[in-house]
């Protein structure tokens, strides 16, 4: 019972995008057209379609839905998703009619209530059945092979797949044996992420392992078109912009959103699929919605409990320190950097606010910090990286994707709020990184343990628990 | 009530002074508010940027009699507002017009402008308008308690950040005129930058027998 309800729940946005536009829609071309490849899988407004457009909207090889539909009293947006009215504005169109727009998504472009969005509705565009084309030689660990089959075993069956795998797991390699078998049937594949810096980062990673495959990375800022490539690499909110494109979707870092309170990744997912497709989430974290999931077997998961390095993960150790509140830098903070510098350990410091984190470099000697709100962190994480300076301190932007091989992490007031379990996990996972030097130090300095900070500790020693079993 | 800026919920305490008052329809929430910083000090008196005591400035020295009387900007331009305009004009987010919405009408009363004026929005080009669906001058303008008139028409396109200050001080006018005026007019932009473009628009308005023709822009850029 609970279970029906559940994917009745999660269903919605399918059916939300389905009542718009219904899958399967038959369309009654057999001959090619020459706009297949840049159009079909496409959400497209207006000014997006070629000079052609009536003939092709004549011809039904558009169709066209609207863009914000009413009902009773209520707006909804069928670009994003959006459902709460008070996102909605009204405005003077040229339209004549009382015309209302959508907030959550004009940054994208604007849509109101007398545009349309249109969908190829021909022949869909037939990609090049590309055999063998993963060109990567490397090994895959014992635990990274059982994820890697699984995930081919998700991309054959088209079904759903949560791939929970500790930070430092070597998701990336785990992808390519399925990818190898989606572009083996000429399927589109899309690997969505939050962040546009995984996106530059993946892109050669991804270009040199399948070198024979079309590949395009789109992110807010990148000039690059989809002129209908196999391969979508893209931020996530690049989905607004697809609808029923994908054969196979990944998306990573599934719970760095907060999916339920935002309707736009789960609503644009649903409509970016296939109505047959694959979907499969990575995390390190996953969040309870998902974990509920897949403690029903509702949500097929594998997990990866070890890194690529075969080196369980560093244990956060608690270090109480009371004068936190009292001292930029507690005594017990300033003993350990001290002890680090001695032993020539370079550090990754976490504060819990960018001001505590500015107070912090202010007061250490060598140090520098990194914020979200500071221009130059470019260019200051590459010196850290480059090892010009030993000390970097840093607010939670650092905590996911961005690693550095061998370095000693600490938190300061690692019960403050912003610390969640997600986060101290993932902060924890900086650690240890590299296979020279597995075992980092993970200290949490606090003054009262939180919840999360005991959760975060738990759920790494089971892990390890897990990986130790599993590896025998 | 929602922050139509970063949408954090605007939460009113209640206190003795504002218990018997009527709840007012708040726009911003206050850490968004104490970003925007109206100009107050001293400024030039022809054209609103900042000066030490308030003497002329040094452009305006040298500009000696031009046909745009004076302008009288609101807001000071920072970070903020570069971001709140850039959602308003080229985003089309049209009803970020609100956060400007009080500011704007109070200084305006504040001027104490004859009836008789009539207010004229800077004109986008065709090509501009079909872009972005509205002319944020438009939008500024239909705030004020006078009547607008447009009697003014784009020719040349708005491109012109590119150009050095030089080629924007003697490029031709890139207005044209349809009527005649008899009025006063004021000028409404979203911002003053080099007042080039607003002194183009003030030559013709003088010339179509506009009486007196001054300026009032949101941004002093
Ligand atoms: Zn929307
Ligand atoms: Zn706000
Ligand atoms: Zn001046």
């Amino acid at each position: 019972m609970i279970k029906r309800l559940i994917n009745w729940w999660d269903g919605r946005f399918e059916r939300r995008f389905s009542a718009v536009f219904p899958p399967n829609f038959n369309n009654p071309h057999d001959e090619n057209s020459p706009y297949a490849l840049s159009l079909s899988g496409k959400l497209l407004l207006e000014h997006q379609l070629p000079d052609d457009r009536h003939t092709l909207l004549e011809n039904k090889y558009l169709i066209k839905i609207p863009a914000i539909t009413k009902k009773h009293f209520d707006y909804a947006c069928n670009r994003c998703g959006n459902r709460v009215q008070r996102f909605f504005a009204s405005w003077p169109c040229g339209c004549g009619g009382a015309c209302v727009y959508c907030r959550k998504c004009v940054q994208m472009g604007r849509v109101s209530c007398c545009s349309y969005l249109y969908i190829w509705s021909g022949q869909l565009v037939g990609f090049p059945r590309v055999e063998r084309a993963c060109a990567w030689e490397g090994e895959l660990s014992w635990y990274q092979s059982v994820a890697s089959e699984r995930i081919v075993e998700a991309v054959d069956g088209q079904s759903h797949l949560l791939v929970w795998a500790v930070c430092g797991a070597g998701k990336t390699e785990m992808l390519f044996a399925g990818l190898e078998r989606a572009f083996a049937e000429g399927k589109r594949v899309c690997l969505a992420t939050p962040r546009a810096d995984v996106v530059r980062e993946l892109r050669p990673r991804f270009e040199s392992a399948f070198p024979n495959v079309s590949i395009v990375a789109r992110y807010g800022g990148s000039e690059e078109v989809d002129e209908g490539a196999q391969f979508l690499l893209a931020t996530t909110h690049q989905l607004l912009y697809y609808a029923r494109a994908f054969d196979v979707m990944i998306i990573d870092e599934v719970d760095a959103f907060p999916y339920h309170a935002d309707p736009m990744l789960p609503y644009s997912t649903a409509r970016a699929l296939k109505p047959e497709a694959t979907l499969i989430y990575l995390t390190a974290t996953p969040r309870l919605d998902l974990r509920i999931r897949s403690h029903l077997n509702l949500l097929p998961t594998v997990f990866v409990p070890q890194r690529f390095h075969g080196h369980p993960l560093p244990v956060p150790v608690f270090h109480a320190s009371f004068d936190l509140k009292k001292r930029n830098v507690p005594k017990a903070l300033k003993t350990w950097l001290i002890e680090k510098k001695k032993a020539d350990r370079r550090v990754l410091l976490f504060a819990p606010t960018i001001e505590k984190a500015e107070k912090l470099k202010g007061e250490i000697p060598g140090s520098i910090s990194a914020h979200s709100e500071d221009p130059d962190r470019e260019n200051k994480i590459r010196r850290f990286r480059q090892e010009e300076v030993d000390l970097l301190i840093t607010t939670t932007i650092l905590e996911r994707g961005v690693t550095f091989p061998s370095i000693d992490v600490a938190v300061l007031d690692a019960s403050h709020d912003v610390f969640d379990e997600a986060a101290l996990v993932q902060i924890a996972g900086r650690a240890g990184r590299s296979p020279e030097d597995p075992d980092g130090d993970v200290v949490f300095f606090h003054d009262g343990a939180s919840d999360a900070m005991v959760n975060a500790r738990d759920s790494i020693r089971k892990m390890n628990k897990l990986a130790e079993k599993g590896g025998e | 009530m929602h922050c139509l800026w970063c949408d954090q919920e605007i939460i009113k305490d209640l206190n003795w002074n504002n218990l018997f008052q009527l709840p007012r329809n708040e726009v911003l929430c206050e850490g968004c508010k104490e970003e925007m910083h109206l100009l107050k000090g001293p400024a030039c008196p022809k054209c609103s940027r900042e000066t030490d005591e308030g003497e002329l400035c040094h452009d305006c020295e040298r500009w000696g009699e031009a046909p745009l009387e004076r302008n009288l900007s609101l807001y000071r331009y920072n970070d903020f507002l570069k971001d709140v305009i850039a959602k308003w004009k080229y985003r089309g987010d049209y009803i970020l017009v609100d956060v400007f919405k009080e500011d704007f009408l109070k200084r305006f009363k504040a001027l104490k402008i004859s009836k008789e004026a009539v207010l004229v929005p800077i004109p986008l080009s065709e090509e501009r308008f079909a872009e972005r669906g509205f002319n944020q001058s438009e939008a500024l303008a239909r705030m004020l308690p006078l009547e607008t008139a447009n009697p003014l028409r784009r020719v040349y396109s708005e491109k012109q950040s590119k150009k050095s200050r030089y080629d924007r001080m003697t490029t031709n006018n890139p207005f044209t005129i349809r009527t005649s005026i008899t009025h006063p007019v004021v000028l409404i932009d979203d911002i003053y930058t080099t007042g080039r473009t607003l002194q183009h628009a003030a030559k013709l308005l003088k010339e179509a027998g506009a009486p007196s023709v001054m300026s009032y822009t949101l941004i002093r850029g």
